[in-house]
């Protein structure tokens, strides 16, 4: 998911006082920012909203790839729009994460040098239009399974964060889908572009909702924190379920031989995505991580003079208004 | 010249000034050097998109021969484009880009401003749409060029460059031609000369507050919105923009 195998951080608080806690969020309280936590709940909870804000940025970089290559003016239009939301969702979460005693810069240098992460789906190559329907359709689908049920997460910040993005996010899902729907039936080379951008998207996309987690103990605290809402796999079957027929309708062929639907379960099987390629993606190994990483830090670092311009300019204009009171 | 051929003209010019500069300013997304800011030029590439979408639609109106918004953008050469050289030079650093969007937003507004009366009514129409949003453009741009000259040594001399940079594209935008001449005639364009005076007003106000000097030199270079001789940025802007448009004739997106 866009937080991917958050781990969850131990706690050595007083055993009652975290019974009272459990028993807020087993009531279905929502914990604010003054409200006593445990320090396991907030750190990981800044792990967690911090890398799902940092995915949201780098997020922008594989479809802002398309944006001055976009085939019409409508087109542009949409994905810029879609763009500059995903950036928005990044500063609502950065906003969410900085109650919890973080600031955005200080997350952001995190990001920067490697000790914070990203989705792993963001390294993957965006190289065809083809891929733009692919990653609305797929990575947004995606990110909507999780998002959904994290708008009733424990902490009130995360959850209105979430409210917010979720209003936002069924558009970029249905401007993929169009995208899709519109090359699918488009001219033989649009189709197979389609093909292609399906068969490079797929199990990268099942990789976003992570390894399976039903063993794992970080999960399990997570999971009682409510700040992990399902298992992983709950969530891959999910996304599997709702993708397949619609991939049908569009009559392109989902990557995988094994797919078939499971009369018992009532969902499909299907096979796993390769996990050494996604630890390989995670470690930093992925076709586009240097490069993405690379783009943040050249904003930032070729940004520091306009942010500390803008700062300084404030600084005087608080100080000419200061004399003059 | 005819009427009709003049109007189609001057409505490419302002449909190509918006498309040009809209393109540049949708390069950032993703690349600002901090986020609110990466929000606001999309928000600046969205408008001047949806400007183009309007002018470059009625343009191919005008014209009659079939051509939408899109075949306009997408399917003309270099030479057929109309946009000031301001609006094709390159990014360079968010001081460039936002001193560029400075000049322009007061120039857009002011021009906007007289289009609304224009005998036209489906060009008043558009103008006025556009005015809200430009007067919101200029508002940010001169903001953010005012609060980045008079900030730290460094922001102040990279803006000042910006400026002498750009300078020498000011002048292209009050110079009047045959095109600019009869829409003027025909009661649509205000005469440039007057815009000019209230261009200097707005300029020489922002500058002032932002303790930047104005450049000498009243060189102006020309060739953008009649087409004679673009800059060499402008092609090699089409050939992103264009690009699939070109690859794959007469699919539909
Ligand atoms: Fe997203
Ligand atoms: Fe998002
Ligand atoms: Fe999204």
């Amino acid at each position: 998911m866009y937080a991917q195998m958050v781990k969850s951080e131990s706690t050595q608080d007083a055993p009652e006082k975290l019974a009272a806690f459990q028993a807020r969020i087993d009531a279905g309280e929502k914990i604010e920012p003054k409200d006593w936590m445990p320090e396991g709940y907030r750190k990981t909870l800044i792990r967690q909203i911090g890398q799902h804000a940092h995915s949201e940025i780098v997020g922008q970089l594989p479809e802002g790839n398309w944006i001055t290559r976009a085939p019409t003016l409508e087109r542009k239009a949409i994905l810029l729009a879609k763009v500059q939301d995903e950036a928005g969702h990044g500063l609502y979460l950065y906003c969410a994460a900085e109650t919890l005693a973080v600031s955005r810069d200080e997350l952001t240098e995190m990001l920067l040098d490697g000790r914070m992460k990203y989705s792993s789906i963001f390294n993957y190559p965006t190289l065809t239009w083809a891929d733009m329907g692919a990653v609305g359709w797929l990575v947004d689908g995606a990110a909507i399974m999780n998002q959904v049920p994290l708008q009733r997460t424990s902490y009130g910040p995360y959850s209105r964060a979430m409210i917010r993005i979720c209003k936002e996010e069924s558009f970029h899902q249905r401007q993929g889908y169009h995208i899709m729907m519109k090359m699918a039936q488009g001219t033989p080379a649009q189709k197979k572009m389609a093909q292609d951008a399906l068969n490079r998207f797929w199990y990268p996309s099942l990789m976003m909702f992570g390894p399976s987690d039903k063993d794992s103990v970080h999960s399990a605290q997570s999971m009682k924190w409510k700040i992990k809402m399902n298992t992983n796999d709950e969530l891959r079957q999910k996304f599997v379920d709702q993708t397949v027929p619609q991939a049908e309708f569009l009559g392109l062929t989902v990557p995988d031989d094994t797919l078939r639907w499971n009369e018992d379960k009532g969902g499909y099987d299907f096979a796993e995505p390769d996990w050494s390629e996604f630890f390989d993606v995670i470690q930093g190994n992925g076709p586009c991580n240097t490069e993405r990483l690379a783009a943040r830090n050249k904003a930032w670092d070729e940004g520091a003079w306009v942010r500390e311009g803008l700062m300084a300019h404030a600084a005087k204009k608080r100080a000419a208004k200061l004399a003059a009171e | 010249m005819t009427d009709q051929s003049a109007l189609f003209e001057y409505l490419l010019r302002l449909g190509d000034n918006t498309l040009v500069l809209g393109h540049r300013v949708s390069e950032w997304c993703g690349h600002a050097p901090v986020l609110e800011e990466d929000i606001a030029l999309a928000n600046s590439a969205l408008d001047l998109i949806g400007q183009t979408q309007m002018w470059l639609g009625l343009a191919g109106e005008v014209e009659g021969a079939g051509r939408s918004a899109d075949d306009l953008a997408m399917l003309r050469d270099v030479w057929d484009f109309r946009n000031l050289l301001l609006v094709e030079q390159p990014n360079g650093d968010f001081g460039q880009t936002l001193m560029r969007q400075c000049l322009f937003d007061a120039f857009h507004l002011e021009l906007l401003t007289d289009l609304t009366r224009a005998s036209d009514d489906r060009i008043a129409a558009i103008a006025a749409k556009a005015l809200k949003e430009v007067t919101y453009h200029l508002d940010r741009s001169s903001e953010t060029v005012i609060g980045l000259s008079d900030g730290t040594e460094e922001s102040h001399r990279r803006m000042q460059a910006a400026l002498d940079l750009l300078w020498p594209y000011v002048g292209e935008m009050f110079t009047p031609d045959a095109v600019d001449n009869a829409m003027h005639a025909a009661g649509i364009a205000p005469d440039l000369t007057a815009l000019r005076t209230r261009f200097d007003t707005r300029i020489d106000a922002i500058l002032a507050e932002a303790t930047l000097t104005k450049p000498d030199s009243t060189y102006a270079q020309s060739g953008g919105k009649t087409g004679f001789r673009h800059s060499e940025h402008l092609g090699h802007m089409l050939t992103q923009m264009q690009w699939l448009q070109r690859a794959y004739p007469g699919a539909t997106w």
